[in-house]
């Protein structure tokens, strides 16, 4: 694409999404990843991998080489007339248009024809198991419907139990880490597993007898699995035990436990003199705090040893800490090392529909905290009652940009230094409340008191006494 | 040929390819030092066109502001190359050794290209984006001097929007959003901002 060609390209971007409404978002997500092209995925000791499936005919190839390939030595050469492949010490020769080959130099048919598409030897889908355990000479197990190819022993199980002592909970136990996409939408909870052997409970269905998380369903599609958890409120997923264990709580719950906090807690305090009792419906949540970052996406390296998802998390659970001790219901987006990106972390909150929406960074620049409200492109398009999704703030901008100036004026009542500012950061733009984002910098000591308990407790701890200040406010304004 | 006169063409030889090879070798050192010289030292300004008084918006990051500065710069007529030649001229003074806002080595403005109505697309190297440092204020910083110095400078800009390397890019760097092109108003509102120190 030339430079020009780009330019307009992305001129135009900025009218393509700009009616993705609120309300089908969760749809959009879940389409997004059905929508793509068709994927074998491979599954071994060794390595697991995804690959594109070619139609041939009006059947399934994949590319042999890129098959073996991570497996171990393969070489392919072509003598004009064959197709010869060398894996480890074992040869194999393909004929283009004929389905027989030899392999270990005995015949092996294909029951399909092979094709050569540019030097590239494509075998059917549909015979692969059985060719790659001809190959590898061990077993193979191919799920040809969904594309799943199982080699050796490569496996992961799971079981899934409601918890006894903290219902509606829901427990999922695996025996190898996981790292699912999920995605929420009424009533549902998908986690779908492209890159892990997930394999099949005794039953496709499970119920769990429970009112709020009554069922999950188990189903493979398109080299993935996919568990689809069922729930009566929304639902969300914390990671911990190493990624061994997902836990799927409903919104109604006034805290999501992790199963394994992060190694450094803040100490609770005690309530403040100005906290009030709990009044928040089960239904309702009051905060939405969002530990910036997490996963993959590590955030600023603040030093060798310390990522800005790490601080972050900490601070989100210490800011928790301190708002449900002041009566405000409150829910993490995270609480664990999760990979979210910009629109699923709107998407949830937005589908709970707090009064206030907390995100949090830390940085190594700088002194104090920094604390942002969206900026805005003058031009709003909703339509009727649906809100334009990367103008959806707009409404609420007023009352978060008071939001931002009581939080620091909370803050410099504790000699901490605030400032207050507008920045262009997702996704502030997208969320349907009061939104502020927090940024978090050493304090005078150094770098090192961004993990200090004092210093994050004595923030959020303040960060909490401004957000109570404002209730009635931000009722108000909801 | 005598034994004597083989050890002699030997001896040429080796001493011959000795030489030689240490020439290459001298050579090798001397273009890749040359290389990595003028690869950071900051982008030269321009030469084209009458010296003009312009207002570069210049970040400081010891107070988190964003401060006009008037600068005497060459600028070409052709809107485009204005554009960019004005985003060089900034950019060069945050490769400066003292500067308050430094950036990548190497960094720089591929181009800048005007769509009408009122668009102005930049394009910036990958050695500015993935060499960037991380945080709210410090990318806001970068995407607020080079948006505000160019929508005071170039008239009709109504829009900026940034690529990477012709691509675009979710964040600068981890926070600031790149995907969104920012209408002139929002720019101000920013610069305002950043005007006041922390």
């Amino acid at each position: 694409m030339g430079r020009n060609q780009t330019a307009s390209y992305s001129a135009g971007l900025r009218y393509v999404g700009r009616y993705l409404l609120i309300c089908l978002l969760s749809g959009i997500f879940l389409s997004s990843s059905a929508a793509d092209e068709k994927r074998l995925s491979i599954y071994s000791v060794v390595a697991n991998y995804s690959l594109p499936v070619v139609e041939h005919n009006g059947q399934d190839y994949v590319g042999l080489l890129e098959v073996l390939d991570p497996l171990g030595a393969v070489k392919a050469s072509t003598d004009g007339k064959h197709w010869k492949l060398r894996y480890d010490k074992v040869e194999g020769e393909f004929t283009p248009g004929s389905s027989l080959t030899r392999i270990r130099r005995d015949d092996f048919d294909l029951h399909s024809e092979f094709v050569l598409d540019n030097g590239r030897g494509l075998v059917p889908l549909s015979s692969l198991g059985a060719l790659l355990s001809n190959i590898l000479g061990g077993p193979v197990t191919l799920h040809e419907a969904s594309r799943r190819i199982f080699i050796g022993n490569a496996a992961v199980h799971f079981t899934a139990q409601m918890s006894a002592h903290n219902s509606p909970t829901l427990l999922m136990n695996f025996t190898a880490p996981v790292n699912p996409t999920i995605a929420t939408e009424p009533g549902k909870l998908h986690m779908v597993f492209t890159h892990e052997p997930l394999v099949a409970p005794g039953s496709p269905s499970l119920t769990f007898g429970d009112k709020t998380i009554p069922s999950a369903s188990y189903e493979e599609s398109n080299g993935s699995a996919e568990i689809t958890v069922n729930g009566t409120a929304p639902l969300f997923a914390a990671f911990s035990n190493g990624n061994k264990t997902i836990t799927i709580s409903a919104s109604t719950q006034t805290n999501i436990q992790a199963a394994a906090p992060a190694t450094q807690i803040v100490t609770p305090t005690a309530p403040s003199p100005t906290a009030t009792p709990t009044i928040a419906t089960p239904q309702q949540v009051f905060a939405v705090v969002d530990a910036g970052h997490g996963g993959d996406d590590r955030g600023e390296t603040i030093t060798d040893q310390l990522s800005e998802k790490d601080i972050t998390l900490n601070l989100a659970r210490s800011l928790r800490q301190e708002l449900q001790t002041r009566g405000l219901n409150t829910l993490l987006i995270r609480d664990g090392n999760l990979t979210l990106n910009a629109d699923q972390r709107a998407t949830l909150t937005n589908t709970t529909h707090p009064i206030i929406y907390i995100c949090l960074h830390a940085s190594s620049e700088g002194h104090g905290v920094r604390l942002y409200t969206a900026t805005l492109p003058a031009d709003r398009h909703d339509k009727g009652p649906f809100l334009d999704w990367d103008t959806a703030q707009a409404s609420y901008l007023p009352l978060s940009t008071v939001a931002a100036n009581t939080m620091a004026q909370s803050l410099q009542q504790k000699q901490i230094a605030a400032r207050v500012l507008l920045a262009p950061l997702r996704p502030l733009n997208n969320i349907a409340a009061a939104a502020v984002a927090v940024e978090v910098t050493p304090s005078p000591d150094g770098v090192s008191s961004l993990t200090s308990a004092g210093y994050q407790q004595q923030i959020s701890s303040a960060l909490a006494a401004g957000v109570l200040s404002l209730r009635s406010k931000l009722e108000a304004g909801r | 040929m005598t034994a004597r006169s083989l050890a002699i063409a030997v001896i040429i030889l080796v001493v011959a390819s000795l030489s030689l090879g240490g020439y290459v070798w001298h050579v090798h050192r001397t273009v890749v030092s040359a290389v990595s010289v003028s690869e950071a030292q900051p982008v030269a300004a321009p030469v084209s066109g009458p010296p003009e008084q312009v207002s570069l918006y210049v970040a400081y990051d010891s107070t988190g502001t964003l401060l006009p500065e008037t600068a005497s710069i060459p600028l070409p007529q052709d809107r485009q190359q204005r554009a960019r030649e004005l985003l060089r001229a900034l950019i060069t003074k945050y490769l400066e050794k003292n500067s308050g806002h430094t950036l990548a080595p190497g960094s720089d403005v591929r181009d800048v290209y005007m769509v009408e109505p009122g668009l102005a697309v930049v394009d910036l190297n990958s050695e500015l984006a993935n060499g960037h440092r991380s945080g709210i204020l410090v990318e806001e910083l970068t995407l607020a001097s080079l948006s505000q110095t160019l929508t005071i400078n170039v008239s009709g800009i109504t829009h900026i929007k940034f690529l990477v390397e012709g691509k675009e890019r979710e964040t600068l760097a981890g926070h600031v959003d790149l995907m969104a092109d920012y209408d002139v108003s929002e720019i101000n509102q920013m610069a305002n901002a950043l005007q006041t120190p922390q």
